[in-house]
């Protein structure tokens, strides 16, 4: 049995996910992850919404919960304050995090509220079927968008950016070692951190849209993606198309959430009360 | 010593929600229940207690489910449309069986309605407002001492069987100030089950009527908890039979313990010939009529419905072997008149009072249909 083998539930197998899904990836990265930091299963707790990603959780051997659709950081707040010293995690799709999920994303960013976000981002609503997402590149054919997608898409790390995210990175599915390497990185951090993960859905986004084997559709992930120093050599009009990998925005300056509130607030509401109380 | 003070009724609930315990709020703000969030707000901090006001009110719900599975005593509250955004999460209480309380302070309704105004029109949104089969408790008190130990009965129920509670309240008894008895700590009972340590993985099983154990997280064994249907491990299952098991559960561990969950106050009841069904601030102006009735000679009496789901049913129908006319007042166009209409036998006269403009009955006015009814 490997060392990352104890964090994997393998009761709870088979998995949902079709053969060749990126998904199976992450979820054996997060898992190395949490046995690099020789972490007890008991103190983390995996929190899932809804998706194709949403049922990871459930194979991982920590505490988990799946919750209602876009709303895990919900729940992963109320977790994260009940319990600061806890290892939060949060796993959500392109969907769920951004469309239906997109209000919680942005406060839990501006509260820098110390829970990990794993963002799996394959442009497609999978579990449904195949409709269009706010991570969709634009004319992607889709179940609903069958002329062509005429949205433009979220720039993931440009909106986290604005929010006020402490950790912001990207990776893909295709480089796992430097994948883990993120994702131990971010759960090292001691604020919010997002880690987009670029994934294949070749089943219901690639098959539209000729790329229907996983080998295909990750060749196209890898020739969308680039290390930041190459994409910033790039023109304006392409850079529109390409995706940056790495860590772009680490800051451990500001403190973290929970650290507010139980070392600064509590002690100050109870030395000198509430503003003009006292 | 118990103490006596003037204090606005959502100050009373917050007061009596951190005497029952409760360490964890998360809310949003709305009229007319703001009042709760802001004591919370200056309060739990110096009790190390936690506070957050959170970006809307289904994250609120969120928050207080998760805190809650993290071993907290967890509150939010609202009014109607903060309510109707928490449904998608009541659903997943109900699910998951994880205790919480939600305060709805209702006022005039639908949408936006009349946010200073009462009204008590969210009745079957507190029974079905979520989707799917599902139990629920919701408790309505009435009077001030009352809206104290609702409150901690509300937690109680929530510890005890692992199920939202809903905290009904209007806008008068959320904003008007009145004279209160605040019961000395040790008085009252606060039910507090300390977490066991899970040893197996078999966190949902048990019988038909049974209390559900705590089931906490980060408590030596490793458990998954789903808002999906789910077996006795808590795993996604969608076997009809493991279904049609865990659907009873839910729903008996509240229907086997109706008389610890159910409470009413009877008034004038023994030898009514007029009985006058409410509950909210409608009792209290009914409670004033039926005294004024009964001192102009009229047998009216009043039943006032402290649990309003489940549905008092089996105190109704006793009384209706004896009392054969019943005068439903509520502020809505008819809500709870339909349950009453459901239990009473053939026989029983059934009127109504009904009002959903923003105004609360003055005493004269169920006086006034309690003499026309009692002809």
């Amino acid at each position: 049995m490997r060392d990352y083998e104890k964090y994997i539930r393998y009761r709870t197998f088979p998995t949902p996910w079709c053969p060749g899904c990126g998904d199976g990836v992450i979820l054996k990265s997060i898992a190395m992850a949490f046995a690099e930091l020789n972490l007890d299963p008991d103190d983390i707790v995996v929190i899932a919404g809804i998706g194709c990603s949403g049922r990871m959780p459930t194979y991982f051997n920590t505490n988990t919960l799946h919750t209602t659709h876009g709303r895990a950081l919900t729940f992963a707040t109320g977790i994260k304050l009940a319990k600061p010293e806890k290892l939060v995690v949060v796993i959500s799709g392109d969907g769920d995090a951004t469309a239906i999920g997109g209000n919680h994303l942005i406060h839990a960013a501006r509260r820098n509220i110390g829970i990990k976000m794993i963002l799996i981002n394959n442009g497609i609503y999978g579990m449904t079927g195949g409709q269009v997402s706010p991570l969709t590149p634009p004319s992607f054919f889709t179940e609903t968008t069958p002329y062509g997608n005429i949205e433009p898409h979220f720039n993931v790390r440009k909106l986290l950016t604005a929010a006020e995210a402490t950790f912001v990175a990207r990776e893909t599915v295709n480089r796992l070692m430097q994948l883990k390497q993120v994702i131990k990185k971010s759960f090292q951090h001691k604020g919010f951190s997002v880690v987009e993960v670029m994934s294949n859905c070749h089943v219901n986004l690639g098959r539209r849209n000729k790329m229907k084997s996983p080998l295909v559709m990750t060749k196209y992930i890898r020739d969308i993606t680039m290390n930041m120093p190459d994409f910033e050599k790039l023109s304006p009009a392409e850079q529109a198309s390409k995706y940056p990998l790495g860590v772009f925005v680490q800051n451990s300056e500001r403190l973290e959430y929970t650290d507010l509130y139980y070392n600064h607030i509590v002690p100050a509401a109870q030395q000198t009360g509430a503003k003009g109380e006292k | 010593m118990s103490q006596r003070k003037v204090l606005q009724g959502n100050i009373i609930v917050a007061k009596a929600a951190l005497a029952a315990g409760c360490d964890f709020f998360a809310g949003y703000p709305i009229t007319p229940s703001s009042e709760i969030a802001q004591y919370m707000s200056k309060e739990m901090p110096k009790m190390e207690r936690t506070f957050i006001q959170m970006e809307d009110e289904i994250a609120s719900l969120g928050a207080c489910i998760g805190a809650s599975l993290a071993g907290r005593k967890t509150l939010t509250a609202t009014s109607g449309p903060g309510f109707s955004l928490m449904q998608e999460h009541v659903g997943m209480a109900v699910m998951a069986e994880v205790p919480v309380v939600i305060v709805n302070v209702m006022r005039g309704g639908p949408s936006t309605g009349m946010p200073t105004k009462p009204a008590q029109a969210d009745m079957m949104q507190a029974r079905w407002g979520t989707h799917g089969d599902h139990p629920i408790i919701a408790l309505y008190p009435a009077f001030s001492d009352e809206i104290f130990s609702e409150t901690v009965r509300a937690f109680n129920l929530a510890e005890k069987y692992w199920n939202p509670v809903i905290l009904l309240l209007d806008e008068v008894l959320g904003k008007a100030h009145m004279d209160v008895e605040i019961p000395e700590p040790g008085s009252y009972e606060v039910y507090w089950e300390k977490t066991h340590e899970i040893k197996d993985l078999n966190i949902y099983d048990r019988n038909l009527g049974e209390n559900p154990p705590r089931i906490d997280f980060f408590h030596g064994y490793p458990i998954h908890i789903d808002s999906l249907e789910h077996d006795a491990h808590g795993w996604p299952s969608f076997d009809a039979k493991t279904v049609d098991k865990m659907q009873k559960l839910r729903m008996q561990k509240i229907y086997q313990n109706l008389d610890d969950i159910i409470r009413y106050k009877e008034y004038f009841m023994d030898d009514a010939e007029v009985m006058v069904f409410s509950f909210g601030i409608s009792a209290r102006s009914a409670l004033a009529a039926v005294k004024t009735a009964r001192e102009q000679g009229i047998k009216a009496g009043l039943f006032q419905a402290l649990t309003i789901w489940p549905f008092p049913r089996a105190a109704l129908q006793e009384r209706f072997k004896k009392t054969r006319k019943v005068l439903t007042v509520e502020m809505n166009m008819g809500q709870m008149k339909y349950e009453v209409e459901r239990v009473a036998p053939c026989g029983v006269e059934k009127q109504t009072l009904l009002r959903a403009n923003g105004m609360p009955f003055a005493p004269a006015e169920v006086l006034d249909a309690i003499k026309e009814f009692a002809k």
